[in-house]
This record gives structure tokens, C-alpha cells and sequence, in this order.
């Protein structure tokens, strides 16, 4: 089949409303990808955040948050997705949260550590000499200024995890990767353009939700800290 | 629960019986995927490698380069494959979409590592004769080697976590024994045989680079990741 016949299909396919609002059809897909995303993300950023802080903060474990990183990228999304359903978790929706947070935690936990790492040690020793308690410089001073890090760190986590989300449908775990699978298990005469549509609304949602959380970060960067750009951005990605 | 305990008893995770009896199909697997993640790797340095170059030379152009392989970066693997997927279904396919996410690691280090070739040392070079090139081999690339390995590293370890998705179109190396086995009425032992020695490559050509790395950068012991 040309690729050009599959492009016309892809068009046909999603110019049919009836693939967007049956049960099981576009509408329904998006929001359970946005669902088991947003709950792996937070489920990511409950367990990573506070660890990456307190790790900063105590100016200890580095090594752990480079470990973490580098085993988890070693890991096989497919893997994890596949394992988990067959444990108490069960199948459905929980394993494909649990499975894609654990790919959330990394970007997390480095941002989190790294920001509160690089606050300015005189600004620190400014805040101790004012009499701050460690509580207190951790809530007045350095979360504030690891802000920035923290945004930069759960924009890559949201957009790897939406991302990776579509990797559930190989578990029938739901997500608009249903669609792509769906369209493998159609004969190639009728499935290409469908699954070329499928591959095309999750590329689409990753783009659209690592633009928008562009515009957060920056909204939430104070206008001083603003040139800092993304920062452990580069040490921990991976791309599933 | 008794019934659970009675599956979990005939399915078990580990199973020396499987590996011994699939040792075939496991080092056929396992082939395909240290062939598939070796090839993705050597061409996308071949490629990422003089990118990093022409960002270095013309700055104006490593906002673009960058951008780009951002996006490629950004495009969902499974969708990739998606795309991908009308055009053929052989293992060439399979590389030119991990081909795509090595890229950008690469690139990406390899250009932080010549940045990092410090001012004066590229006046010293330009004093003593050197040309654009001659610095670029015998000055600038060689400083730029950690950077350049740190960037081979992690699109290593990436690129063997996600050749399993492969899988999708029938060329996922270990990625078949693992989807192989959870629809295969959920057999575990092949699940976890898939696992461990995806993870354990992944950790094995991670150390062998880190190797390489110390024997061909004998400055830089000290060096960063």
C-alpha cells in the first residue's frame, strides 16, 4: 500500500464522527489517556518531590538520584506494563499508573534535587544569619527558588508520560493507543489509515501538552530566574 | 485465593525449564536486539555527530538543529512506529525510528562537550597553525570525547529499552519474548527472561562505553558524567 493511499484513509477515518464520539471512540480514548497520564504524573510527583527535596536540602545523596535515573532508564517501559498486571495490582488502569510513574520519578527527582541543590550557598547562609530555622529555610527560601526546577522537571515527566502512555494499549490498559492497536489487528486494507490517525492524535497530544506546559513553566519562572532555562533536562530523558 | 496461589504455583516467574527449553528462541531474540541497538547507535552518532559539528560552527543554526531533534524526541515511539508502519514492516524500520531518539541525546552532549573546549585553548590552536578542520580532529573533538560518550551512553541504554517496541511490528528483539509471553495466556517466565536480560544488556554495554570511555580519555579521570 502507497503511503498515500494510508494519509487519505487517516483523513477519512477521523473525518467520521462516529470515531469520535462512539463508545470507545476518540472522545472516550483522549480522556482516558489524560486520566492514567495526569494520575501517574502526580503519583510520580508525590513520591519524587518531596525525597528530591529533602535529598537537596540535606546536601546528601546525589549518587542515590543518579542511580535511580540510570535504572530506570534501563528498564523496558514494555516491561514494567506487562509485569504489573500480573501482580496483586490487577489488571486495568492501576498497573498502567503505577508502571508509567515509575518512568515520571526520574525527571522529578533530579529537577527537585537540583534545584534546591544550586540555591546560591550565600543566599542559604543569609537566611541562617536571620535567625531561619532549617524548616523555615526550606519553605521560605529554597523551595521558592527551586521553583523553576520543579516546573522544568514535571513538564518533561508529563510529556514522556503522556507519551508513553500509549504504550499501554499493548496491555489493553485504554489511551488513545487502543487506536493504533486496534487498527494493527484490522486487516492493512482497512487498518493503515486508522492506525496512522491513532499515531497521529498521540503525537499530537504529546506536542500539545509540552507546549502548554512551556507557557507554565514560564509563567511560574519569576522574571529574574527566567534565563536559567531547562536545566537536568538532558540527564534524564528517555523517549518511550 | 486458593486458585491464585494454585496459578501462581504452574506459572511461575523464574523457570530454568523455559530457558533451557527456548534457549533457541531466547538467543535468536537476543540477537536481534544487541544487532537492532548497535546498528540504531553507530548510525545515529554517524549522523548526530557532524549535526553537533555544524551547530558548533554556525551558531545560528543550533537553535534549529536542536529544535528538531526535540520534536522528533517528542513524537511518541508507538505513534512513530505508527507512522512508520504503512511504508513496510521489516527491521529497517524498526532502526530508522530508534535511529530518531538517539539523535537528539547524542547530538545534544556532543555539542555541551565542544562548547566546553575552553577559549583559550582554541586561540592556542588557532596561534600554532591549525585550520578549521585540523583543530576540529586533532583539538576540539578530542576534548569534546567525554560529552560525545555521555551522549553514546544514554542513547545506549535508551535505545535497548525501546527496541521492545518493536514488538508492534514483529521486530522487537527481547520485546517478543515479553508481549510474547503476556499473550500467550500471561506466561510469565518468558515476561521475566525478556526483562532481566533487557535490563542486564542495557547495563552490560552501559559499563562496556563507560570502559572505552576511560581508555580513550586518560585526561579526564576525574570527568564529568
Amino acid at each position: 500500500m502507497s503511503p498515500g493511499t494510508a494519509v487519505g484513509q487517516a483523513v477519512t477515518w477521523l473525518n467520521d464522527p462516529l470515531n469520535w464520539t462512539n463508545p470507545g471512540g476518540i472522545l472516550d480514548r483522549l480522556t482516558e489517556h489524560v486520566t492514567i497520564s495526569a494520575a501517574a504524573v502526580l503519583l510520580g510527583a508525590v513520591v519524587a518531590w518531596p525525597l528530591g527535596v529533602w535529598l537537596g536540602h540535606s546536601g546528601r545523596g546525589g549518587a542515590v538520584v543518579l542511580a535511580v535515573s540510570n535504572v530506570t532508564l534501563a528498564i523496558p517501559t514494555l516491561a514494567l506494563l506487562t509485569i504489573l498486571p500480573l501482580t496483586f495490582l490487577g489488571f486495568g488502569q492501576r498497573p498502567v499508573i503505577v508502571a508509567l510513574s515509575v518512568f515520571a520519578v526520574p525527571p522529578l527527582l533530579a529537577n527537585a534535587y537540583t534545584g534546591v541543590r544550586s540555591v546560591d550557598p550565600q543566599t542559604r547562609d543569609a537566611a541562617r544569619g536571620m535567625g531561619l530555622s532549617g524548616w523555615q529555610l526550606l519553605t521560605r527560601v529554597e523551595l521558592p527558588l527551586a521553583v523553576p526546577y520543579l516546573a522544568a522537571g514535571f513538564r518533561t515527566a508529563a510529556v514522556q508520560v503522556v507519551a508513553t502512555a500509549a504504550l499501554a494499549a499493548f496491555v489493553n490498559g485504554g489511551g488513545l493507543g487502543q487506536i493504533i492497536a486496534a487498527g494493527f489487528g484490522l486487516s492493512i486494507a482497512v487498518g493503515g489509515g486508522q492506525v496512522l490517525a491513532g499515531g497521529l492524535l498521540v503525537a499530537l497530544l504529546a506536542l500539545a501538552v509540552e507546549g502548554l506546559l512551556a507557557l507554565v513553566q514560564r509563567v511560574l519562572t519569576p522574571r529574574p530566574l527566567r534565563r536559567a532555562g531547562r536545566s537536568g533536562d538532558g540527564a534524564v530523558t528517555a523517549g518511550a | 485465593m486458593s486458585l491464585r496461589r494454585l496459578e501462581d504455583a504452574a506459572n511461575p516467574w523464574v523457570s530454568w525449564q523455559y530457558v533451557h527449553d527456548n534457549a533457541d528462541s531466547i538467543l535468536a531474540a537476543l540477537r536481534e536486539h544487541v544487532t537492532l541497538t548497535a546498528e540504531a547507535v553507530v548510525l545515529a552518532a554517524v549522523v548526530a555527530i557532524p549535526l553537533a559539528v555544524v551547530a558548533y560552527w554556525f551558531r545560528p543554526l543550533s537553535g534549529p538543529i536542536l529544535a528538531l531533534s526535540g520534536v522528533l524526541y517528542t513524537i511518541p515511539s508507538l505513534a512513530l512506529f505508527a507512522f512508520l508502519a504503512p511504508l513496510s514492516t521489516d527491521t529497517g524500520l524498526v532502526l530508522s525510528a530508534l535511529v530518531m531518539y538517539a539523535l537528539l541525546l547524542i547530538v545534544r552532549n556532543a555539542l555541551t562537550g565542544l562548547r566546553q573546549v575552553p577559549a583559550e585553548v582554541r586561540d592556542a590552536a588557532q596561534g600554532m597553525g591549525y585550520g578549521r578542520f585540523a583543530r576540529l580532529l586533532r583539538i576540539e573533538l578530542p576534548l569534546a570525547l567525554p560529552g560525545i560518550l555521555t551522549g553514546l551512553r544514554l542513547a545506549t541504554v535508551s535505545t535497548v529499552a525501546l527496541t521492545t517496541v518493536g514488538v508492534l511490528i514483529g521486530h522487537g528483539g527481547l520485546g517478543q519474548l515479553i508481549l510474547g509471553g503476556f499473550r500467550n495466556n500471561f506466561y510469565r517466565a518468558p515476561i521475566l527472561t525478556g526483562t532481566v536480560l533487557a535490563v542486564a544488556l542495557a547495563l552490560v554495554l552501559d559499563l562496556l562505553l563507560a570502559g572505552a570511555g576511560r581508555l580513550v580519555t586518560p585526561w579526564a579521570r576525574r570527568g564529568r558524567r
